[in-house]
């Protein structure tokens, strides 16, 4: 009873919700770099991934002044549905999922690898990456300061 | 307070990062781009490629374009008005890039009618009546023929020549050419061998004029 009340007015947890943001804006101006100073088009899936990403750098923000933990409420979801598509663009990236299944105009595929840094970092797994950070953190920051 | 400090303080180091990022691959990129047409200047003009303008210039644009482009159609009489105010001192040659949709088709109408001498007069008339035969980036070369009534073009000429397997050799030729020197976008521009790195009209006149100044 007393865990219930304990946390309403204190800090804790303003680390995680914080790094979840320092990951939301490092995938907001990576993505951006890569397609307004680079010049690779984004193809659909990166679009959708990019839909998810977007506003939890606006969130979390929002999350941090004042710090409020219900943000958990917002941003979990957010970040689970994004999760979902970058992980399904990685399998098409991959090669897991047939060409014929992916929902890519011609004009630009989405199994087309455009980018490898370091020769196997690609931007899928960088989107991997960044979703499930974010999740952890997210779902660790649930249990341990929220509710 | 010292909470939110870090957080506007982390906010901004990312925009300057980013701002910092961008302009150090810019310029480098810069640089790998001159490189590269510079050794490939072989690539950049053919003895077929249509040119306007004083051929004893010494500052030529060469123009990368697709008849279907917006952008090329919004530039063409940008591209006339910088070689009217360097009279005799710019040329143009063009290069045929049709990325769109039966573009190709509608490039083999301006080389038959280049036989006519009419090729400025169709590059224009299909500038001008873009609407009425690009249907959602598609080219409607049907439709394009009807709007070359006026021009006083040999149809019948026109037809036949279109399909001749020296104008498909000629496409086929600048868009590997295109390849070479990495211009995957229309309009894409050289001024003397020198690539427009950074897109727009004033970076377009920008280099021309510093061109015609080391010229003249």
């Amino acid at each position: 009873m007393i865990q219930d009340t304990i946390n309403t007015d204190s800090q804790d947890g303003w680390l995680l919700i914080f790094v979840c943001w320092l990951i939301a804006m490092a995938a907001l101006f990576g993505s951006l770099f890569i397609s307004e100073v680079m010049g690779i088009e984004p193809c659909v899936l990166c679009w959708w991934q990019r839909i998810f990403i977007y506003p939890l750098a606006v969130l979390f923000l929002i999350g941090l002044i004042p710090f409020d933990r219900s943000v958990v409420r917002y941003t979990l979801p957010l970040a689970v549905i994004g999760l979902g598509f970058s992980v399904y663009h990685y399998l098409v990236y991959s090669g897991f999922i047939p060409e014929s299944l992916q929902p890519c105009s011609d004009a630009l595929s989405c199994a087309e690898i455009n980018l490898e840094l370091m020769g196997f970092i690609t931007i899928p797994m960088l989107s991997i990456y960044a979703y499930s950070g974010i999740i952890v953190l997210l779902v660790i920051f649930r249990k341990r300061f929220y509710q | 307070m010292k909470k939110n400090m870090i957080i506007v303080a982390t906010a901004i180091l990312f925009v300057v990062l980013f701002i910092v990022a961008a302009s150090i691959y810019n310029s480098q990129k810069d640089k790998e781009l001159g490189n590269i047409s510079l050794g490939k200047i072989e690539y950049m003009q053919r003895d077929y490629s249509p040119t306007m303008g004083p051929l004893d210039a010494k500052v030529t644009i060469v123009e990368f374009f697709d008849p279907a482009c917006g952008t090329c159609s919004a530039f063409y009489p940008f591209v006339k008005q910088l070689m009217n105010d360097n009279p005799g001192k710019v040329n143009l040659v063009l290069r045929y890039l049709p990325l769109h949709q039966n573009s190709d088709v509608i490039v083999s109408i301006f080389e038959a009618a280049r036989m006519q001498n009419l090729f400025w007069e169709t590059l224009e008339q299909a500038y001008k009546t873009h609407d009425a035969w690009i249907d959602h980036h598609v080219a409607r070369p049907e439709k394009f023929w009807t709007q070359l009534s006026g021009l006083g073009l040999d149809m019948e000429k026109l037809n036949t020549d279109m399909r001749s397997v020296e104008i498909a050799n000629r496409i086929k030729q600048d868009i590997l050419d295109a390849q070479q020197l990495n211009v995957s976008k229309t309009p894409g521009f050289f001024v003397n061998g020198k690539p427009l790195v950074q897109f727009g009209f004033r970076q377009l006149q920008q280099l021309i004029e510093t061109e015609v100044a080391a010229n003249y």
